[in-house]
């Protein structure tokens, strides 16, 4: 048994496991962080960012102003935003027979896994998984297709010219792999190969194999895989949550008696505290919208957006901000509040038993009904006639590079009245305001991670007691900027056997039994003798 | 290993009648309670199932492993409380999330009509129903739930009404699907129909078992034309339903028919549920179809612009109206009380849109009774048109044969419809499936004996060393034997290889050998015959191995070969064949080349 491990992301995995000649696909994650590298694309004419100085290398034998822009003292690439794709050279990926996909943020990859290698499998995930996913690509669609950018940069890719660019241009890898974004005929076909299943299903694989998805506890329809025979078992655990948010708690006992366990997506705050961060959050917003100023809350379109709204749907009349406009702008806002309200099966009990009410199970449905909570396409439209300051906006992309995050940047950048939120854990804050500076406005960083953190993920592994643990080489050692914090890393007995992207890792099996079964015909004319 | 006799079905009320359904199922050893329903044509004790088939005296928790409701009607449901509060039941109860979340609502709907208006005792309370539901535990589709270790149930998509799903019951290899109704609609819902599961029985309804009904939108159709006609002379329409299910796909029918036609007369929902059942069709939205799914963030199908509340003084409003009543069969309630109102002008229309019970009104005239006999003995003429419109999703015979194609069940059990109906599904089903279909009545039990396959732990070595055997790529499609021992402990079967089965049963290898003796006279000196034997046998069995051994012997595979002559006759020879147990196959083609050689 063999596990290929395609991207060295530890929270947006994407591994393939070859287990009794069926090849399982484990998640399909796309790592986003490489458009940090770009210029942002703003909505509107941005007479900042197109009079930028195009780069030219010291001594003037480099010359990349098409390309590369300096702006605010970083050099950025001048094109669409690109990703950092899974490896497609360790494997041939059209041998591929299934893609499990544990929750709505490990599935951006898909179009390119599933239109372009000649895949034929199946995708297996969660209805609401699908959903939410497909809203998710559909935002990332428009806010790049809204703003199409002609010029496709490739120059500055040549090994020999990025050695001699500035950091941090200079130290991304794999920059050869990286991809423009898919169009919506792509979502909808690779989408179309997605078959949908209920946690604890059992889907048989040819006959070989078993996979069930559990409840993860980390989004709304999130799941870890159990994929089994009947004398082996692994585990793949990824985005997990034992918190008490919106979804479904996590069902740990099912993972119990694993020989291997695959772990992935444990929280990237690891020292921050969702509670308290959503305090902060709290405050912080109060605080802003007191002394006049407007909030910015850059964030997915679904997620911890839900226990926001819900946070502040308790907080507003305590904070005396009745009357303050709250504004959800996004191209799928509407349809991610609707949806939300009708996956009462996959919620937290609470939840569920407002339905049997029946009342809508989120308390934003009332916020919007109140008029509190407004939402929008985009910002043309009926919003630039209705909006009105001060306010709090919710909008994407947390990457501050696309969507109509960048719109309120270059509007609200400039004054001290003014605060941004950071509430996703995806992006350094640093580099997403790289290339803004300088900003008057303040600056608030509360990431909300609510996936497993060390300790909760030792107790974990303690109680299912698996063999042997996978998990990425960044769990085996304390973060990079915090290296005495010998309790922000995996101690395992025995070790966990780390990955990173290229590995490709033989799995400690030793398969002694296979289930058959005797015919009827034959097993009446068995004789047994007793010893 | 023996036969295993598998499931045993003492029926109560599911039988040949078309009224309440409570089947039990034995299957494993595991008894499950499929379905409590109520008759609706009954006031008194015949109202529920007679449990005594189950015990006389004491609870049921004993003797149920779980019980399993698929849908929110109350002739699947509506003895539920008194069977785990008054009878006594407290094990689990299983029903998707919107049948947990509707069937409250109707229990207590029922229970007011019953207690507070017709003031009958003997019935279950409002803590009785909320005590029963707590017993309740929800399940979603295509979930696979372990009821204990070896019971496991899983729920499909049934598309009858909202919530309403199928069941798949199984215990080791054995295994029961029970469906009430199956919608060939279910299949334009994105969650899959059925696996190909082959059940060892499958337990269908069969209310509309001789209807091949037409097409949907034929029948939609002909309801609006109907609606459209009576209006447009001035009469009014009444359509008894139930509050939640059929009756909503007929307000979003008239509701775009309206609009369309630019409509002014009112329509009408009797009061209560109206607005909660909508918001609960809004919630479980993934429950519907596909079209109202697609649409829904942009318009909800369920937010009505045309249908309001009824109220009762509207009934002597003069002009036409549409007026949807509870109940659906015309046995109380509302829309009993504006029958009776109206029933006497012949401008006026009650369509039925579903199956009546036996003894309820709408029965009566579905049959076409004009005269109703009435409380205090006074008559009822009717003479307004009454229309019947099959839009009741139970199953139909396509439905039911189609199901039967896509589960491949061993055995069909009918049950909940009328006689001569069944008997001719049974027929038909017989026929193109040849399969056996039972139709036991009231209180009978159908035993059907199952023939599973053993299941048994092959050791992976042995499995390896007999594939490769058979040379490199094995023919599927061609039998092998293989030689192993099966070993029996501890409840479980696990094949290895004979010196694996030693080992752990701690027993010591005994040899089986045979000898044979071969008399015949040869002059030659006994190295010598040995020799000639081993040149032959060398070269006519080629592929084998031969050795002439130093010790005076020759071995043809386990063979062993040895020549001696008498010390009185040197010519008299005897030769000593010797094998193995296992080497018995080779044995007698060596001993023939022997004897053939020496004979020569």
């Amino acid at each position: 048994m063999k596990l290929y491990c395609l991207s060295g992301h530890p929270t947006l995995p994407c591994n393939v496991l070859k287990f009794k000649s069926t090849t399982i696909m484990l998640d399909c994650g796309l790592d986003t962080t490489s458009v940090l590298n770009f210029l942002p694309l703003p909505l509107v004419h941005s007479p900042r960012l197109s009079k930028l100085p195009g780069w030219i290398s010291k001594d003037g034998t480099i010359n990349l102003e098409k390309e590369l822009k300096d702006c605010a003292g970083r050099v950025f690439v001048d094109s669409q935003p690109e990703f950092c794709l899974p490896e497609r050279e360790l494997l041939d990926l059209s041998t591929i027979d299934v893609i499990l996909i544990s929750n709505y943020h490990c599935m951006m990859a898909l179009p390119y896994i599933t239109e372009h290698t000649g895949f034929t499998g199946t995708v297996y995930a969660t209805e609401p998984t699908l959903q939410i996913g497909r809203l998710l690509m559909e935002e990332v669609v428009n806010f790049m297709e809204r703003v199409p950018k002609a010029q496709s940069a490739t120059c500055w890719k040549n090994k020999e010219i990025q050695r001699m660019l500035p950091g941090p241009l200079k130290d991304a890898v794999d920059v050869w792999t990286w991809k423009r974004c898919y169009s919506m005929q792509e979502v909808n076909s690779a989408l179309s190969k997605v078959q949908l299943v209920g946690y604890s299903q059992k889907v048989e694989l040819f006959g070989a194999v078993q996979v069930s998805p559990l409840s993860s506890g980390y989004s709304l329809g999130s799941s870890n895989w159990i994929i089994q025979s009947h004398h082996e078992k692994v585990s793949y655990v990824s985005g997990s949550s034992l918190l008490t948010t919106h979804p479904q708690p996590m069902d740990q006992s099912s993972l119990k008696n694993s020989d291997v366990l695959i772990l992935t997506g444990l929280t990237q705050m690891p020292t921050a505290n969702p509670d308290g961060m959503l305090g902060e959050f709290c405050s912080n917003l109060a605080m802003t919208i007191r002394a006049g100023g407007n909030v910015l809350v850059p964030c997915y379109s679904s997620g911890v957006i839900y226990d926001l709204l819900e946070c502040l749907y308790q907080f507003i009349e305590s904070a005396s901000l009745g009357t303050t406009p709250f504004y959800f702008i996004s191209p799928v806002a509407n349809s991610s509040l609707e949806f939300s309200q009708i996956f009462a099966e996959w919620l937290c009990h609470n939840k569920q038993t407002k339905v049997y009410l029946p009342e809508p199970p989120f308390p934003h449905a009332e916020l919007i009904q109140t008029n509190k909570l407004k939402h929008y396409p985009s910002i043309h439209g009926d919003f630039s006639s209705e909006f009105r300051q001060p306010c709090v906006v919710f909008t994407g992309h947390p990457s501050l590079r696309f969507g109509d995050v960048v719109h309120f940047m270059e509007l609200w950048g400039k004054s001290s009245l003014n605060t941004i939120i950071f509430t996703e854990p995806d992006f350094s804050y640093l580099d997403a305001l790289a290339p803004y500076q300088p900003l008057a406005m303040k600056c608030v960083y509360c990431p909300i991670d609510t996936r497993l953190n060390f300790h909760q993920v030792s107790k974990l592994l303690k109680e299912v007691q698996p063999l042997h643990v996978v998990c990425p080489e960044q769990y085996t050692q304390p973060p990079l900027t915090q290296s005495h914090r010998s309790d922000l890393m995996l101690e395992l007995q025995p070790p966990p056997m780390p990955y990173r992207r290229c590995s490709v890792l033989n799995l400690p099996f030793r398969r002694r039994y296979e289930r058959v079964y005797i015919l009827p015909e034959v097993s009446e004319q068995v004789v047994h003798f007793p010893l | 290993i023996g036969k295993i006799t598998g499931c045993v079905f003492p029926l109560q009320g599911a039988g040949q009648d078309v009224g309440r359904s409570c089947i039990l199922v034995s299957i494993g050893g595991k008894n499950i309670m499929l379905d409590c329903g109520m008759h609706m044509g009954y006031n008194d004790d015949r109202r529920f199932p007679d449990f005594s088939y189950i015990t006389q005296n004491g609870r049921l928790t004993d003797f149920l492993d779980c019980v399993i409701i698929s849908h929110f009607h109350l002739d699947h449901c509506g003895a539920l409380p008194y069977m785990s509060e008054m009878v006594g039941y407290d094990g689990p109860i299983y029903m998707t999330h919107p049948t947990k979340a509707i069937c409250p609502i109707l229990l207590e709907d029922f229970r007011k009509i019953t207690v507070d208006k017709k003031g009958e005792t003997n019935f279950f309370t409002s803590q009785m129903i909320k005590d029963c539901m707590k017993k309740v535990v929800p399940l979603n589709l295509h979930q696979t739930v372990q009821v204990d270790d070896e019971l496991e149930i899983k729920a499909y998509y049934a598309g009858h009404v909202l919530g309403a799903a199928m069941v798949h019951i199984k215990v080791g290899s054995e295994s029961v699907v029970y469906t009430v109704s199956v919608n060939k609609y279910a299949k334009s819902h994105i969650s899959a129909w059925i696996d190909k599961c082959r059940p060892d029985i499958l337990i269908s309804e069969s209310t509309y078992a001789t209807t091949i009904r037409d097409s949907k939108r034929c029948r939609e159709r002909d309801f609006l034309k109907k609606v459209h006609e009576t209006i447009e002379r001035g009469g009014k329409v009444l359509i008894p339903v139930f509050a939640l299910g059929r009756a909503q796909e007929l307000c979003i029918l008239l509701e775009t028919f309206w609009e369309r036609m630019n409509l002014k007369a009112p329509i009408y929902f009797s009061t209560g549920l109206t607005e909660k059942a909508n918001h609960y069709y809004k919630l479980f939205i993934t429950w519907t179809n596909q079209k109202i799914r697609k649409t829904f963030v942009q318009r909800n199908m369920f937010e009505f612009k045309h249908i309001k509340a009824f109220d009762r003084s509207y009934a002597d409003n003069p002009g036409p109206m549409v007026v949807f009543a509870t109940p659906g069969m015309l046995h109380a309630g509302q829309s009993l009380q504006i029958f009776k109102k109206w029933a006497g002008n012949e401008k006026n229309m009650v369509i039925m849109p579903g199956y009546c019970v036996q003894g309820t009104i709408g029965h009566k005239i579905l049959n076409g009774q004009r005269k109703l006999e009435m409380e205090g003995r006074a008559t009822l003429d009717v003479k307004l048109q009454v229309e019947y419109m099959s839009f009741s999703a139970h199953a139909d015979a396509k439905g039911i044969m189609q199901l039967i194609r896509m589960a491949e069940p061993r055995n069909m059990l009918l049950v909940h419809g009328e006689a001569v109906k069944m008997e001719f599904l049974k027929g038909k089903i017989e026929q193109e499936f040849s399969i056996d279909c039972y139709m036991p009545a009231n209180g009978e039990t159908a035993t059907v004996t199952t023939n599973p396959s053993v299941p048994v732990d092959i050791s992976l070595n042995l499995l390896k060393r007999e594939m490769a055997l058979g040379g490199p790529l094995p023919d599927p499609k061609k039998p092998r034997t293989m030689h192993g021992t099966l070993i029996m402990k501890e409840n479980s079967l696990k094949l290895v290889s004979s010196e694996q089965a030693l080992k752990e049963l701690g027993l010591n290898e005994h040899q089986l050998r045979f000898t044979c003796r071969v008399q015949l006279q040869d002059p030659h000196s006994d190295p010598d015959t040995l020799h000639r034997i081993y040149t032959h046998l060398k070269s006519v069995l080629k592929g084998y191995t031969i050795q002439h051994l130093p010790d005076g012997t020759v071995m043809v595979e386990s063979i062993v070969i040895k020549v001696s002559s008498s010390a009185e006759d040197t010519n008299a020879k005897v030769l000593l064949l010797s094998w193995s147990y296992q080497g018995g196959e080779y044995f007698f083609t060596a001993l023939c080349i022997v004897k053939r050689l020496m004979y020569q």
